[in-house]
């Protein structure tokens, strides 16, 4: 036993072999935008795998914390609009603001009613006609703005704030959306996070897309800036070098800290509520508060994720958010690359990030194949979307990977090590 | 009176149609949920599956229908419900019994049907392409005008054939499993397995085939829906994806475990989005004589707008899930 390498030394060994033939065959430029790209992925992963592999909580919806950390990054870094701000806009979105506020305090204040004898039935009928009516005059008051800043200034525009800053501010809502979400779902099982998790990653999809004064819906915007000098300063390999130093570091750092969360009595009592709930209720622990900690702590990673993927592609596209790519196939990273494990993430992040790039010319060849010889063999008339069909055959396999793995390997590729103390 | 007749129109027949059709989808849930005990994400792509059944048998023999003087996605749906189910079955024994017998966590299971969301996804997609399709290519959709008795209404009250199909099929479907569940041998098997597993087994409960009967009839009744939805509209591929919250949403409000539940989660989720995204200002416009001045009546007045539509089963699921977990029928709360 002594004399075998350690698993984790093979797997990366080979991974390096894997990213030194792309490398080679496809250019170093190509190479290290694919590299960035994995990197982003793989602090998605690391989120991911903490609620999963940590805590064992299903989260369905990556794509929403993916789509406001890249949100929240664009509103800080993109430009300021001056048009905007010379406006009279900026004060009438604050007005509605405060009148919102105005309306959540009266809100709270009637559901603090029961404390001085209100029936309760009365009470969830006054809260519900103030909701409406709350919602209704702060939405009918947001219409004409929005209109109106869309049709004369194009949208808010960016706040020309440092690009570390945006991430962080995308990591931080969306823990705040996290927040929220969890506190309802928690306590039940995790069947419902996962429902509600889905839904509130359309929900802000569908917002994103929408919002044309708020983020400029599907006719996007670009270019976003970097943490680091652009390729036209450096030169397209030089600059993805150092925006993938940037990111590598952003791993280390939350690498070393998750590890050692891990190994504190805090990961210790995670992996306790994981393993079996009642026992740890029963020791005293506050499952449903360790929970939300943990799903919280999940969701900033995959916001600061989100946001450095945007960051580098430049690009903020709201269409682009696909469940497909920003939930199933991170799923896809921590399942095979070993749940529990954050050097398993991390290595499923970059191994199926690359063979997810390299599955698209992939599959077109071997369509192209099939066209031929069907052409030629059986006179088979080819529908003309074949590409776009294609491309679907990933869905597929990805979809039969994710099964096939939790039946044959549930344990992923580096499975995760448990420390016995004898 | 024309007002009503919109109103009529676009929320009492808008919203029954959608509503009978989360209703099926959420009864197949709420089973599966009840006797496997886990969420059954790909429920959607089952109906997405059943409609491109139909839809397949109906190119194939495009004059079946005209022969009866029915649609033929309809006459063709019974097939379409028999496939279905056997791919319901045979699913459950390639991907789901293996995880079941290993006794795994059930939020693996739900993990493994996502995964089985994302194949038949790609199936469809790779042999159906991903444009929308009309069942309506070589015959005409039937549509009633219906006059009203009255002088004022010079509107009618519209209505097609596949919306009144659709609403005969879910009486008789809604009454058969009332029967089936409460009459039959097997049915009350299924009721006893979804209330204690382990009792219903060493009662000699034959499980196996109680498992079968659940996919069985999540299988056709989602075929059901998925067809009946392409006939009222098309058939798109991303139908499934945008029916799963909804669906989900209803079989929680109505109490999970519950098919009497789903069925009142289903219509009310159902009422609850038609009238939501619906345009009050035309029911008010009428009485702006009444209203005094002060209070001046907007163009557009509606809850949601229609591209946040899905915003609102997700609150209803949310409210539920913070007032009464357990949901309307007092369902289980897993």
């Amino acid at each position: 036993m002594t004399t075998r390498l350690p698993r984790e030394l093979i797997m990366f060994g080979m991974l390096g072999v894997l990213i030194a033939i792309v490398i080679a065959t496809l250019g170093a430029a190509y190479g290290i935008r694919m590299l960035v790209e994995a990197s982003c992925y793989a602090i998605l992963a690391l989120g991911l795998t903490i609620q999963w592999g940590y805590a064992g909580l299903f989260n369905a919806g990556v794509m929403g914390f993916f789509a406001v950390g890249a949100f929240m990054t664009m509103l800080a870094t993109y430009p300021r609009n001056d048009a905007f701000w010379s406006s009279d806009a900026p004060g009438q979105l604050i007005t509605i603001g405060i009148y919102a506020l105005i309306g959540a305090a009266v809100i709270w204040v009637i559901s603090q009613l029961h404390r001085i004898g209100l029936p309760r039935k009365l009470r969830s009928l006054l809260m519900i006609v103030t909701i409406g009516v709350v919602y209704l005059s702060v939405v009918g008051a947001l219409d004409p703005v929005g209109d109106r800043i869309e049709s004369e200034m194009g949208f808010v525009g960016g706040l020309g704030l440092p690009v570390w800053l945006g991430w962080a501010l995308g990591g931080a809502v969306a823990g705040l959306i996290a927040w929220g979400i969890g506190k309802v779902c928690l306590g039940l099982r995790s069947d419902y996070l996962a429902i509600a998790t889905l839904g509130i990653a359309e929900i802000i999809k569908a917002i994103l897309k929408n919002a044309d004064w708020l983020t400029r819906g599907t006719l996007t915007v670009s270019p976003l800036p970097w943490p680091v000098p652009r390729p036209d300063e450096l030169g397209f390999v030089l600059a993805r070098a150092s925006y993938l130093c940037v990111t590598a570091v952003l791993i280390a750092v939350i690498y070393v800290l998750l590890q050692r969360a891990y190994r504190a009595p805090w990961g210790r009592m995670m992996r306790a509520i994981r393993d079996n709930e009642v026992a740890a209720a029963s020791m005293g622990k506050d499952v449903n508060r360790r929970r939300l900690e943990i799903f919280i702590l999940g969701s900033v990673l995959m916001g600061i994720g989100g946001a450095a993927l945007t960051s580098f592609t430049g690009l903020f596209d709201p269409s682009g958010f696909l469940p497909l790519n920003h939930t199933f196939l991170v799923w896809v990273m921590v399942i095979l690359g070993g749940a529990g494990n954050n050097l398993g993430a991390i290595f499923g992040a970059v191994f199926v990030y690359i063979l997810w790039t390299m599955s698209e010319p992939a599959a077109l060849f071997l369509f192209d194949i099939a066209r031929s010889l069907g052409q030629q063999w059986f006179d088979w008339q080819p529908p003309s979307d074949l590409d776009s069909r294609a491309l679907q055959m990933r869905v597929f396999v990805i979809g039969l990977t994710i099964t096939l793995v939790l039946r044959y390997a549930p344990r992923g590729l580096l499975p995760e090590k448990l420390i016995r103390h004898e | 009176m024309n007002e009503i007749v919109f109103f009529i129109n676009k929320v009492v027949i808008a919203g029954s149609v959608i509503g009978s059709i989360y209703a099926m989808g959420a009864i197949g849930v709420t089973l599966v949920f009840a006797i496997l005990r886990f969420a059954h994400f790909a429920h959607g792509d089952l109906m997405a599956l059943g409609a491109f059944f139909a839809f397949a048998l109906t190119a194939l023999m495009p004059g079946v229908g005209t022969a009866i003087g029915l649609p033929t996605g309809f006459v063709m749906l019974p097939v379409a419900m028999v496939l279905t189910a056997l791919v319901a079955i045979f699913l459950d024994h390639a991907f789901y019994r293996p995880l079941r017998e290993n006794n795994v966590k059930p939020v693996v299971m739900v993990m493994a049907s996502i995964g089985v969301t994302l194949m038949i996804q790609g199936l469809i997609r790779l042999f159906a392409g991903t444009s929308a399709r009309n069942f309506f290519f070589a015959e005409s959709k039937d549509i009633f005008r219906l006059e009203l008795p009255f002088e004022l209404a010079r509107r009618k009250i519209v209505i097609t054939e596949p919306q009144i199909l659709l609403f005969l099929f879910v009486s008789a479907a809604v009454v058969s499993l009332h029967l089936f569940l409460t009459r039959s041998r097997l049915g009350k098997a299924m009721r006893a397995m979804s209330d204690n597993p382990d009792l219903a087994r060493v009662s000699g409960i034959n499980t196996g085939v109680v498992v079968w009967t659940t996919w069985v009839i999540a299988g056709g009744l989602a075929a059901a829906a998925g067809t009946l939805l392409s006939l009222d509209v098309t058939l798109k591929p991303d139908l499934s994806f945008n029916l799963l919250l909804p669906i989900f949403a209803a079989a929680i409000v109505g109490g999970v475990g519950q098919p009497y539940g789903a069925i009142a989660g289903g219509f009310l989720v159902g009422f609850a989005e038609t009238l939501a995204v619906f345009n009050w200002s035309i029911l008010l416009r009428p009485l702006a004589p009444v209203i005094p001045d002060w209070i001046e009546i907007p163009d557009k007045l509606a809850f949601v707008p229609t591209e946040y539509k899905l915003t609102v089963p997700f609150v209803l699921l949310v409210a539920v899930l913070v007032w009464r977990p357990t949901g309307i029928f007092k369902g289980k709360v897993l």
